[in-house]
């Protein structure tokens, strides 16, 4: 029995996190897919508090570094650190409690309701003291935040490609964990949900968060990110608080047309759109 | 019955989902009506499996009275009632009930098995019949009865089915997997093709096999319980307990591989150790059934699939659900063999074929709907 009880460990949940703390880092990060060498040399932080966007162009290897950082992929070289240990060196339990991960596309094999889905994401929270209340709640803020309360009981498959991604987003939340990975969360969705999941976001980062956002909309990353990465062919191109990265000749050059960034009228705010002239 | 094998999705973006079930959810959209589904189903179950055991042990070229069949097991049991005269206490104690025993454990175990298999293969089309598992542990049943083969007793016939459909379990895995799912049309492609060498293995070891062995296998190959003796009941019943007994284990970890392998990692599931621990755990139940009864198919595809309509996908449920409904379901069918064609008896794997691949056809074209297409 005791010997049962240390081969099934139950995982810790980790820490409080500091604001500004170091949740996941990349080093020098070699990743190889196939024979197609993706990311090149990669260097990333994800802070307690902040939400980092990962912007650039298709093929760029934004999804690879966000797969790397959740440590689906292992390094050819270079090395992944969450939560200060190397990505490899946890075991699943123990990392379902330090990350979670919004994949970019949602499927799900048989007709779970939704509410059946986002409480999945309290499966690495199972049999712990208490966990039944906390599980309740935690189901519950997730879906109110992402506005998918009002279909519950609907099955997944029922739902429009939109709202199947705000679910998946919703079961993500409910996780709990303190490092939130995002590949493309505002994919589907309408102009309202984009700008929800954001705040979400922005949300998360304030309660303690670390969050990594995989972005195609720029101005979206200009307005909600505490700081971008703009990947080019492998490599960061440039990275830091969005006002200093996206400029016209950067953008330009990295997504191969020309881009012209300017202040809002009203409000000042960076807006970024291609120059069609 | 979701089969989203294609990460695309093929419902547009933003567009209402064209989806054929959302009546048939309707009824349940109540979460409170949900909840009590599954233990309404576990009552009626095991009330049709108190209603159906007597009745079964009484049925048959020899009428046993129920009242009598009542009567003689709490006599076994040291609770009053009375034997019976000589005849009719070896029927019921020597033939009656080491069949409806064997017929509980197959059901159990193919029923079981197929919700599991659904389960790992992320598919609602897996099962050890179709895609070939059953056949691949028959060629190990075949072989060592063509072969005459003894070497381990009692037991020979069913550790060479464990092997063969274990190897059987891993090589329909490897092959039909891609990218972390596996596509529908792959899987029934795989299974054809398992099946056709399966089959020439069969026909070989057929070929190679003195009359009575031939007669042997040809009987079994159809899938039968005729021949329910205690040792045989012996001989299964370790795998098929050990089996059942394992599979509810990681029902929640099933509930997550819906999900996709990663999304599944990520909640912290070691997908690896899950699969090999529940291929094993088919496999052993499989074996378990097709060592005694031969090839009985579609148990393990309708099952779990009625089940799953009525009471949600969930597997806390959907497992040992799908271990009694298998073992209803078997025990009725059995019963229907010896008695429909009295005094002839129809085989038991014909049977479930008769009424269960059309079962396969609509689901296969429900599928097909439901996705717009294969390829």
């Amino acid at each position: 029995m005791k010997s049962l009880r240390l081969r099934g460990r139950t995982a810790t949940p980790p820490p409080a996190a500091a604001p500004g703390e170091v949740l996941a880092e990349a080093e020098g990060l070699h990743v190889r897919l196939g024979s197609r060498e993706v990311l090149r040399g990669v260097d990333v932080v994800a802070r307690a508090g902040e939400v980092l966007a990962l912007v650039g162009p298709n093929g760029a290897g934004k999804s690879t570094l966000l797969s790397a950082l959740a440590a689906d992929l292992p390094a050819t070289a270079g090395t992944v650190r969450v939560h200060g240990r190397p990505a490899d060196g946890w075991s699943a339990p123990d990392l379902a409690l330090r990350r979670a991960v919004l994949p970019q596309s949602a499927s799900l094999a048989f007709p779970f309701t939704v509410e059946e889905v986002v409480r999945m994401g309290r499966a690495p929270w199972a049999h712990r003291p208490g966990a039944g209340d906390e599980d309740d709640r935690a189901v519950a803020e997730a879906m109110a935040a992402t506005e998918v309360t009002a279909f519950g009981a609907r099955p997944f498959s029922a739902l429009s490609g939109g709202e199947r991604a705000r679910v998946a987003l919703a079961r993500v939340l409910a996780q709990r964990a303190p490092l939130l990975l995002l590949d493309e969360p505002t994919a589907a969705l309408d102009l309202r949900h984009q700008e929800l999941v954001l705040r979400v976001c922005r949300e998360r980062a304030r309660a303690g968060d670390a969050v990594v956002v995989v972005l195609h909309d720029l101005g979206l990353a200009a307005a909600y990110a505490h700081r971008v990465a703009v990947l080019h062919a492998g490599r960061i191109a440039a990275e830091g608080p969005p006002e200093g990265v996206f400029t016209d000749g950067l953008l330009s050059e990295v997504y191969r047309q020309p881009v012209e960034v300017f202040p809002h009228p009203r409000t000042g705010e960076v807006l970024i759109t291609p120059r069609r002239d | 019955m979701t089969v989203l094998d294609k990460p695309a999705d093929p419902v547009g973006p933003d567009g209402p989902a064209e989806d054929a079930h959302t009546a048939e959810h309707a009824e349940r959209a109540k979460p409170g009506a949900r909840r009590a589904t599954p233990l309404l189903l576990t009552a009626g179950l095991v009330a049709a499996l108190l209603v159906l055991v007597p009745v079964a042990a009484g049925l048959g070229a020899y009428p046993i009275p129920t009242g009598d069949v009542l009567s003689s097991v709490t006599h076994r049991l040291g609770l009053g009632g009375a034997a019976l005269d000589r005849v009719a206490e070896s029927v019921l104690w020597n033939v009656r009930f080491p069949r409806i025993v064997l017929a509980l454990l197959v059901g159990a175990s193919l029923g079981c098995a197929g919700a599991l298999m659904q389960g790992v293969f992320a598919n609602p089309l897996a099962e050890p019949g179709v895609i070939g598992v059953s056949s691949g542990a028959a060629v190990g049943a075949v072989a060592s009865i063509s072969l005459g083969l003894t070497f381990l007793g009692n037991w020979t016939v069913s550790v060479l089915a464990f092997l063969a459909g274990l190897a059987t379990v891993l090589l329909v895995y490897a092959m039909s997997r891609s990218g972390g799912r596996t596509e529908v049309v792959t899987l029934i492609l795989t299974g054809i093709a398992v099946n056709a060498f399966a089959g020439a293995l069969i026909g070989l070891f057929i070929f190679f096999a003195d009359t009575a062995a031939v007669n042997q296998i040809t009987f079994w190959q159809l899938g039968s319980l005729a021949q329910s003796t205690w040792p045989k009941v012996l001989a299964v019943l370790p795998c098929a307990a050990v089996g059942l007994a394992v599979a509810p284990l990681y029902a929640r970890k099933l509930d997550l591989l819906s999900l996709g392998e990663r999304p599944a990692r990520h909640l912290g599931v070691d997908v690896e150790r899950l699969r090999l621990v529940l291929v094993l755990v088919i496999a052993l139940l499989t074996a378990a059934a097709v060592s005694v009864s031969g090839i009985i198919g579609f148990v393990g595809l309708v099952v779990p699939h009625l089940l799953r309509m009525a009471a949600g996908p969930g597997h806390r449920f959907l497992i040992p659900g799908s271990a009694l409904g298998g073992a209803v379901v078997l025990l009725a069918a059995d019963l229907a063999t010896r008695t429909l064609a009295e005094p002839a008896e129809l085989p038991l794997g014909v049977l479930t074929a008769l009424i269960g691949s059309p079962f396969f056809f609509w689901l296969l074209r429900r599928t097909r709907r439901k996705q717009g297409g294969w390829a």
